[in-house]
């Protein structure tokens, strides 16, 4: 065989490879708790380190909230039974909502489409985390960008006057059951676009779909638009997700069939990104 | 693998390896490995093996199914037949991602975040892995620690993805292409770094286009074309006996009836490609001064400059050209393809 040159010896100590590195094989997965939540704390620096995503998961947020909050929303076409409640009752709800749509739908899907573009996934499945663990930070690092939203836009709103809990004591945990399980079927559509379309394609649809499912029931209520359109409104993962924390925020309710329609949203998309999601493209 | 040197490929696959069930077999066993993409063939029988403790490189031109092999053996494809025995484990056993360090050729390093945060990161998955400071230190990512893996230049993306292929202290490192576009400074530390990895007793695969680095690194040499193991051995036994031979350029399609007649009947004169010729000793011949003027009086007489004129054992390349039939472009569709199904097949990535 062909003798390899020797390494600079300023590289090479005695009996180690390169500068002391000691390369004898010694390979362990951390335990997979470990793996996961350093997974979840990568991903979440990379979002946080993200201004675009910064812009739509915390900016957007709070401008709509200052704006909504004083416009005249009478006359925005809301029925008279709403536009007589306190603003901020109506707003608040409709900003979270939106905080959520950004991080788990847009978000998620443009940043998992690149990343199969760009062999994250294939790479990553061949480290100790795997496929599951990256899904799982992946999840973790949403919940964690969206604990962080809910804090800041609940205080902003606090400031502004918003007191759900008045409205029942089951108001603030049907508020975060409604964001939870819009979570849970916004990223498992966001899986599906970005597990089997192209790239760009997946952020073409994003962004497009962001800005016109905000306007479907997420930021207002479905009822300020043609009644027609505000039935299908009401079929939508983002749309119940809406009316389900605002029945919250309202009057305090648990909106029953908006939870079923997200619930069931996440199944069918999850069952499907589990059938066709390809890990390259 | 040394019976099986410098085998002139027949088309059938090569006889596989002997089976081993101990741990102290190959740290990788391909067995008949065969892949398609719709009608595209990548891979059509490879059988090869890699001991721990050596550096294994396929080489091959373009498309003739380095990068399948490798994803096969890294659990990122499944064969459509054939075997793959990795650590005497299967392929897609989970407990193989800790001890196998894999380096892909599309990088897949997460462009967002700053380069030494993806190595911690890596490492981080694992229990015991590399100092990842003394790590970079060797690679020279420490140079470009805070810049985003998407702002990085080839060969620094190269370092910092074969970083996070070792720092697990792997048993067998995959890495398809480690030092493709890293600069000279750069290749000499991967060079280091990966024959430390050998003396430690890491079984290293590899792909790459440079002979300079098979012929410096590579302990075993596996020679891949359209999707079989074309030869395989030391890169001695593939460039030869070490015998001398006399190869020059010059216009295609010379008559070499009158030099072949001027030479001895030990040595024999041939156009082994267009425009490049060839005189190999046979038996007892050998290439000697004699031959050489023969040669050049020839040529003289012709007014033909031989280009390029060497006296020499033929270099790995050589052989690498002469066992992919001279041909270093993507082959078609191989001629065990069946007929074209319409345009629906999907596109292969070779």
């Amino acid at each position: 065989m062909s003798a390899p040159e020797a390494p600079s010896p300023a590289l090479r100590e005695a009996g180690a490879g390169p500068a002391g590195l000691d390369l004898t094989p010694a390979g362990d997965a951390a335990p997979p708790v470990r793996r996961i939540a350093r997974a979840v704390a990568f991903d979440t620096r990379t979002l946080l380190r993200n201004g675009e995503q910064l812009l739509v998961s915390l900016g957007f947020p709070v401008l709509a909230l200052l704006v909504l909050v004083n416009a005249p929303l009478a006359a925005l076409g809301l029925p008279t039974d709403l536009a007589g409640l306190p603003p901020i009752d109506v707003v608040a709800p409709g900003v979270l909502a939106m905080a959520v749509l950004g991080t788990s739908f847009t978000g998620q899907a443009i940043a998992l489409g690149f990343d199969r573009r760009y062999g994250v996934l294939r790479l990553l499945a061949t480290t100790p985390l795997g496929r599951g663990g990256f899904l799982a930070g992946r999840l973790g690092s949403v919940l964690v960008v969206e604990v962080l939203q809910v804090l800041v836009l609940g205080s902003v709103a606090l400031a502004l006057g918003w007191r759900p809990w008045q409205q029942g004591a089951a108001a603030v945990p049907a508020l975060l059951l409604a964001l939870l399980l819009g979570t849970a079927s916004l990223v498992s559509i966001a899986l599906l676009l970005a597990g089997t379309l192209r790239a760009e394609a997946v952020l073409a649809i994003a962004n497009v779909l962001y800005v016109l499912l905000l306007g479907a029931g997420v930021l207002l209520p479905a009822a300020v638009l043609p009644p027609a359109i505000a039935g299908l409104v009401a079929l939508l993962p983002s749309g119940a997700m809406g009316e389900a924390a605002r029945a919250a925020s309202i009057d305090g309710s648990l909106a029953v069939a908006p939870l079923l329609v997200m619930a069931a949203w996440a199944v069918v998309a999850g069952a499907a990104a589990a059938r066709w999601v390809r890990w390259s493209d | 693998m040394s019976s099986a040197a410098a085998t002139v490929p027949t088309g059938a696959p090569s006889p596989p390896p002997p089976p081993r069930d101990d741990a102290d077999g190959p740290a990788l066993v391909v067995d008949a490995l065969a892949k398609r993409y719709g009608d595209v063939v990548a891979a059509r029988g490879v059988s090869f093996a890699a001991d721990a403790g050596a550096v294994t490189a396929v080489l091959g031109p373009n498309g003739a199914g380095k990068t399948t092999t490798l994803e096969c053996v890294a659990g990122l494809r499944r064969p459509d037949a054939g075997t793959v025995r990795v650590l005497n484990l299967d392929p897609h056993d989970a407990g193989l991602r800790a001890r196998v360090g894999v380096m892909l050729q599309d990088g897949g390093l997460p462009g967002g975040a700053p380069s030494l945060a993806v190595l911690r990161h890596v490492a981080s998955l694992h229990r015991q892995p590399l100092d990842v400071g003394v790590l970079a230190g060797v690679l020279g990512i420490d140079a470009f620690a805070r810049t985003t893996v998407r702002r990085l230049s080839g060969g620094q993306r190269q370092r910092l993805a074969l970083a996070c292929a070792v720092v697990g202290r792997p048993d067998l490192v995959l890495l398809d292409e480690p030092s493709a576009g890293v600069d000279l400074a750069g290749r000499r530390s991967v060079w280091d770094l990966l024959t430390g990895l050998r003396d430690a007793g890491v079984a290293v695969v590899l792909t790459s286009h440079s002979m300079e680095e098979v012929e410096a690194l590579a302990d075993t040499v596996v020679l891949l074309a359209g999707g079989v193991v074309a030869a395989s051995g030391t890169v001695d036994e593939l460039t030869g006996d070490g015998q001398d031979r006399l190869t020059f350029g010059a216009p295609a399609g010379l008559d070499l009836r009158p030099l072949r007649g001027a030479l001895p009947t030990t040595v024999v004169a041939t156009e082994v490609r267009p425009g490049s010729y060839e005189v190999v000793p046979r038996g007892v011949g050998v290439i000697d001064p004699q031959v050489l003027a023969t040669v050049t009086s020839w040529c003289a007489a012709r007014t033909v400059m031989p280009r390029g004129l060497r006296v020499g054992s033929r270099s790995l390349a050589d052989v690498v050209l002469e066992l992919s039939g001279g041909d270093l472009h993507e082959p078609t569709a191989a001629a065990a393809a069946p007929p074209p199904r319409g345009r629906r097949g999907r596109r292969g990535r070779p």
